[in-house]
């Protein structure tokens, strides 16, 4: 926004009404697909076409479209570090390794020890490295 | 001016860049908590009203075309409309309230809260943590955006006095437009919170 005229708010207010009427579309696509099982698609599409939603507000409404570089820097910064948080505790917790006692019933039952037995649990974690 | 109005604009997208780390953390959590507690979760999801939380999405995304009209007219040195534009997204703010208070209240009759406070009878899975957990976000997120919207109409309720003085024109109208920013942001998260509790089953 290097100057603070516009040049005609008529064409402005249009494009204002024509966001507002492809948002609207969008909300309806998008409550109309959730009525419909894709299975796992379904997240997929209702996050995509949040995502263009959320895009149209922010170029349009909050006029990062025609703003200082700046300001759309610091968006895209915050939404940058907000995927990095959101990758990185996703991928670790999707390549966990189960270690519910459940699965090391094996090393437990061959432990000599019988008093060891009621301290199933605690022993459980101990287990897990050998058995890998 | 120039120069003052672009600095009040950078600062207030970092605070908008932190919100959207706030909220973000939420999400995050939520995300966690659905992979745990998948069966829970879907159930859970079944308890909220679609066409409620479609009513109240058209409400916001309307409310954000009122509030851009605002700043328009404040800066095409309109007062009166521009009042009439923020009156107008300050009556968005207040139906959408209203439809979350109807749901909410709802909720409470049927004992789908968060935590030790869970008393809803006939689930699938009897006496499973996810549920008052996924209840736990739910009224967590939708609170912190509903004390959003309450702020909101705070600050439009502001703006609006003072654009009835006719505070701001062409030459001076930040308030209004940083206003217009916090409130299409409030929208912007509106529009995540929306298909991950509502739309995802």
């Amino acid at each position: 926004m290097s100057s603070h005229t516009i040049d005609d708010p008529k064409a402005e207010a249009k494009t204002y009404s024509l966001t507002l009427v492809v948002l609207l579309i969008l909300t309806a696509i998008t409550v109309g697909a959730s009525y419909i099982q894709f299975g796992s698609m379904n997240v997929v599409i209702a996050l995509t076409i949040a995502t263009l939603k959320g895009s149209l507000v922010a170029l349009f409404f909050m006029h990062l479209r025609h703003d200082k570089p700046v300001n759309a820097v610091i968006a895209c910064g915050g939404f940058l570090f907000l995927g990095l948080f959101l990758l990185f505790t996703f991928l670790d917790v999707g390549t966990r390794v189960n270690l519910q006692p459940v699965n090391l019933k094996a090393p437990a039952a061959t432990a000599p020890a019988p008093a060891a037995a009621p301290a199933t649990a605690p022993a459980a974690p101990a287990a897990a490295p050998a058995k890998e | 001016m120039e120069q003052q109005f672009d600095t009040s604009k950078i600062g207030m997208w970092l605070f908008l860049a932190t919100e959207v780390l706030t909220f973000g953390g939420l999400f995050l959590g939520f995300g966690l908590m659905q992979n745990r507690y998948p069966q829970e979760f879907v159930e859970a999801h079944e308890h909220l009203q679609r066409p409620l939380g479609t009513l109240n999405t058209v409400v916001l995304l309307v409310s954000s075309f009122t509030m851009v009209l605002a700043v328009l007219a404040a800066r095409t040195n309109q007062p009166k409309k521009t009042v009439r534009y923020l009156l107008l997204t300050i009556a968005c703010a207040c139906i959408f309230l209203g439809v979350k208070y109807f749901e909410y209240s709802h909720k409470f009759e049927e004992g789908l809260l968060p935590g030790r406070f869970y008393s809803h009878h006939g689930d699938l899975l009897p006496g499973s943590h996810g549920y008052a957990t996924f209840f736990a976000f739910y009224f967590m997120m939708t609170g912190l955006h509903g004390l959003h919207i309450l702020a909101g109409i705070g600050l439009l309720s502001w703006i609006a006095v003072r654009a009835g003085r006719g505070e701001f024109s062409n030459a001076y109208y930040t308030p209004v437009d940083l206003v217009g920013l916090f409130w299409h942001l409030v929208d912007l998260i509106w529009i995540y919170l929306f298909p991950l509790y509502y739309l995802i089953t």
